[in-house]
């Protein structure tokens, strides 16, 4: 970052220049959610809501299917995102230019178009069972289940894994590989020893973005799943749109929110989530930098 | 073929850095084509001596770094042969070459300490504990690195990397070390202290050194030959003096070093005088390349430390060649003067090296250049 | 003699036989093939919905549609419901990126010249809505913004999707500045700018390109936002994507498929811009 270059006056009118932004989160952002975590206390002060979320029986149920769901879909955005990031650091420019662009369709496909197609996807006797049955497969059932809700859920944080394992493995040097297998190591063992190690920070900043963004969606679970095996960000709506239990839904609220926060602030001290984000917005047009 | 075979084991159970014995590296035929106009490397014979130091010089594109990955096994031939010691190594892939290599930006393993980086050959070789300790032990002893081993390599300056990426090529006793432009990266003092330092580790490890560079004084510096490379083929193989004294054609006489260059046209090898302009030379046999023939351009070349600089013809020795001259510029170079001349009519542009004292000489002035005819070279274009 | 016996190995090895030699680095068949599988599960969804536009009007949706018609696309131009919310969704949009790249782009600027580790905290700040859960953000919003009274209202949704449009700004103007060569801004001084006449003829030209990006990602989120909409409609005020949620959850209206082909048109059409903007500079 370039230091100063303005004359000296220069700070108090920078400090100034933030005062919208800062205004606009403010009333936005900041205070609705401190509201929110105050109201969560209740009046008088007290835990009571938090020890609630422990001993209701129902919130702990669907936390632990959330993350259960979370990891899921983070472990299988790793597996298939790892083979095409490296896949687009190896391709010829035009090619890279391609995949990059198809990383970019679900990314920017409306959000609500998307849900809509993997309900038509998924439906009984729809496309993907039918894809199944070719194999010989037919008791698995797509339609308003959490494997459903899984598969539609990986698809759209993928790019939120594939896009920093990118940035990461793209900046590794491949002559490092050819060095190991001059000094006596295998491909594969040269893959191993050396290129796996280096896309570490990539691989961590991927899997926190995808997990913590998994625990909160809330469209794709309402559209495709069923009431019987709803999600935490399903139990928030719930406690206050219907129930208008503005303090649980604020004490639900802060507990994922607190959890979600650690794991960015994790991901961040490790080359980050927000530098992942940079790269699709950096990356402006589908064609990509290559 | 045993040798090679056997090299694992025998190389380990020796546990010796100073091995003193290389391997002797031959191309046959050697070609690599990636279909275009011309092949990259076209139909190189070779022959590197077992401990020789062998330099692959030539301008950026002649093929010569392309070579080196064919010996290394980065690429793979089009065709022809890679022989280590008699063995045909061209099916064998890199990691089963057992060659060192040292490249040009290092290439450390960035994530692994500095012992890591130089144990790696030997854990890759499943070398024992102890002994992988003594070993990276004598090794950065000879690169001058003890007392690093626990640092990073971004913690180390770029000479002091490639001293590690040394240690890490040689450990494990390869029998030949390649080098592609191991020095490219360095600023010139540190150039001049590593090419030292090289050829100091070359001696004390035996094997054979096979270096890339495009530097021609690196080239002259190091090498006990030089194979110098244009575009894909060899030109001309020769250990240093024998390439900068006796160039065979145009383009070596160029590359290394300064020369006055004659353009002649198609010569008879046999003619014992070549005429250019008015002048009339006497030509020396042994001066006149082997490939000058008359179906092919040929080209006078005088290297500026063989010319000499009169006032006028009355003063040129009756044995010399002469041609007239102008001077353009004079520039002091501490113990010596160069003399920027116009040649002949054509006006050529020419040098000549005087005694540092000799000060009688002006700008625009009207001179004879002269040489004995043994001091200069007949080549083919 | 060793010399000689390589000499006949070579005799021997002379005519060329054929050696089943394996390209180094090449990249595996597995992975070309695991590479293009994951490029069609990608895409797939996108290219499901672009012909479901087509399909006849059923409360059932299948695929691939068994008719081909336009009725779909006549109904959403015609329903006040559907064509309104759109025109809505667009006005929230262009206000909500008016907003957003404006403060988003000084705030920028701001950070851009600010030493220290305050500005780096300030900025983290600026970030949090992007790694807010959007159902967390959209019911602390609703329950504030009843109180303030900007529910199912303009003002609303404007700033409520400028605020989460802004980090994207901040994030493309911030590395469009750092490419920016500040002794730029010292030759204007010492030509006679003021800072704001620097910041007018030198660095506003110079970050165009960053704003007009970081803009345009602003839009489209906003044009894409479902959740907080779905929170503070009322309804008088419905964007296009909570009136799709609406038909697929409160009464099934087989438009949605139309309205799906539609976003997926718009949004690709906005984002290809930027593209054919630079096309036409470079011919």
């Amino acid at each position: 970052m370039t230091q100063l270059s303005l004359p000296r006056r220069a700070p108090n009118l920078s400090w100034l220049l933030l005062v919208p932004a800062v205004a606009l989160m403010a009333g936005v952002v900041y205070v609705p959610l401190i509201q929110s975590a105050v109201r969560s206390f209740g009046d008088p002060p007290s835990l009571q809501e938090y020890a609630d979320l422990f001993s209701d029986g129902i919130t702990m149920t669907v936390f632990w299917r959330t993350l259960g769901s979370a990891v899921v879909v983070t472990l299988v955005t790793l597996v298939l995102g790892y083979p095409y990031a490296y896949m687009m650091t190896r391709a010829s420019a035009r090619v890279r230019g391609l995949l990059m662009t198809v990383v970019l369709v679900p990314f920017w496909t409306s959000a609500m178009a998307r849900n809509f197609a993997w309900l038509i996807l998924l439906e009984r006797n729809g496309p993907v069972d039918r894809i199944f049955q070719f194999f010989g497969i037919h008791d698995v059932v797509f339609y308003q289940t959490t494997t459903g809700v899984t598969i539609a859920m990986t698809q759209v944080m993928l790019p939120f894994m594939v896009l920093p394992l990118y940035s990461a493995l793209a900046g590794i040097d491949r002559k490092l590989l050819l060095a190991a297998q001059g000094l006596g190591s295998t491909p594969v063992k040269a893959f191993w020893k050396v290129f796996w190690p280096l896309s570490k920070v990539g691989v961590m900043s991927g899997l926190v973005l995808v997990f913590t963004l998994s625990m909160g969606f809330y469209i794709t679970p309402a559209l495709l799943g069923s009431p019987q095996n709803s999600m935490i960000a399903q139990l928030i709506s719930q406690r206050a749109t219907q129930l208008l239990d503005f303090a649980a839904a604020g004490a639900l609220g802060t507990f994922v929110l607190i959890v979600t926060l650690v794991l960015v602030g994790m991901a961040n001290s490790q080359g980050g989530s927000i530098s992942a984000i940079s790269v699709v917005v950096n990356t402006d047009s589908p064609k990509g930098n290559g | 073929m045993t040798q090679l075979s056997q090299s694992n084991s025998e190389t380990f159970a020796a546990a010796s850095l100073a091995a003193k014995s290389g391997t002797e590296v031959r191309l046959e035929g050697v070609t690599k084509d990636f279909g275009l106009a011309k092949p990259a490397v076209d139909d190189i014979t070779l022959r590197i001596e077992p401990g020789e130091f062998m330099t692959l010089l030539g301008p950026s594109g002649s093929g010569k770094t392309t070579t080196l990955n064919l010996i290394a096994g980065f690429e793979v031939l089009t065709k022809g042969q890679v022989l280590l010691n008699g063995q045909d190594v061209g099916a064998l892939p890199p990691h089963k070459r057992n060659l060192g290599m040292l490249f040009q930006n290092y290439a450390l393993f960035p994530h692994m300490s500095v012992y890591d980086n130089v144990a790696y050959p030997l854990r890759e070789r499943k070398t024992a504990k102890d002994e992988i300790q003594r070993r990276v032990g004598e090794v950065l002893e000879l690169v001058q690195l003890v007392g690093r081993d626990k640092h990073l390599p971004k913690q180390l300056s770029g000479g002091q990397q490639q001293r590690v990426a040394l240690a890490r090529a040689i450990v494990f006793n390869p029998k030949v070390l390649l080098l592609d432009e191991p020095l490219g990266a360095l600023d010139r003092n540190l150039r001049g202290a590593l090419q030292l330092e090289i050829r100091r580790i070359h001696r004390e490890v035996g094997s054979t050194f096979v270096f890339v560079t495009h530097d021609q004084d690196e080239a002259m510096n190091l090498s006990d030959r030089i194979a110098l490379f244009n575009e894909g083929e060899i030109e001309q193989v020769g250990a240093p003096e024998e390439l900068y004294a006796r160039p065979e054609t145009l383009f070596t006489a160029k590359f290394l070093g300064d020369s006055n260059v004659f353009h002649l046209g198609k010569v008879s090898p046999i003619d014992n005088a070549v005429a250019w302009e008015d002048e009339r030379w006497a030509v020396d046999a042994n001066t006149v390349s082997p490939k000058v023939a008359s179906d092919r351009g040929s080209a006078l070349v005088v290297r500026p430390e063989g010319v000499s600089v009169s006032k006028n013809r009355s003063e040129v020795p009756p044995d010399a060649n002469a041609v007239k001259a102008t001077i353009l510029d004079i520039e002091y170079l501490g113990s010596y003067r160069t003399l920027v001349l116009a040649l002949g009519d054509a006006r050529l542009n020419g040098r000549a090296r005087i005694d540092a004292q000799s000060s009688d000489f002006s700008l625009g002035e009207e001179v004879v250049a002269w040489w004995r005819p043994y001091r200069q070279r007949l080549v083919a274009e | 003699m060793a010399a000689t016996l390589g000499e006949t190995r070579t005799a021997q090895a002379a005519p060329p036989k054929k050696l089943k030699i394996k390209p180094v680095d090449a990249i595996p068949l597995w992975l070309r093939t695991l590479a293009a599988i994951v490029g069609v599960y990608f895409i797939l969804p996108t290219f499901i919905v672009i012909p479901m536009g087509f399909g006849g009007a059923t409360t059932t949706f299948k695929f691939p549609p068994e008719e081909f018609s336009v009725k779909l696309f006549e109904n959403f131009f015609t329903n006040p419901a559907w064509i309104g919310s759109l025109g809505k969704s667009a006005l929230v949009g262009v206000l909500a990126a008016l907003v957003a790249s404006t403060f988003g782009t000084a705030a920028a600027v701001g950070l851009h010249f600010l030493p220290g580790r305050l500005p780096t905290l300030v900025r983290t700040l600026l970030m949090i809505p992007l790694v807010t859960p959007s159902i967390i953000l959209a019911v602390s919003i609703y329950v504030s913004f009843l109180q303030w009274h900007l529910t199912g209202s303009l003002p609303g949704y404007v700033v409520a999707h400028a605020a989460i449009g802004l980090p994207y700004v901040l994030v493309s103007v911030t590395a469009a500045l750092s490419s920016f060569d500040s002794t730029l801004l010292r030759a204007s001084a010492s030509l006679g700018a003021s800072p704001w006449r620097s910041f007018v003829t030198v660095t506003a030209p110079l970050i165009s390109k960053g704003i007009g990006t970081g803009a345009l990602f602003a839009f489209v989120t906003s044009f894409d936002e479902v959740v907080i909409a779905l929170y503070l409609r009322s309804p008088m005020f419905q964007t296009l994507p909570v009136q799709m949620y609406n038909s697929v959850t409160v009464e099934i209206d087989s438009t949605i498929a139309a309205s799906s082909s539609l976003m997926v048109i718009i949004v690709s059409l906005i984002l290809f811009i930027p593209q054919f903007a630079r096309a036409k500079k470079t011919s």
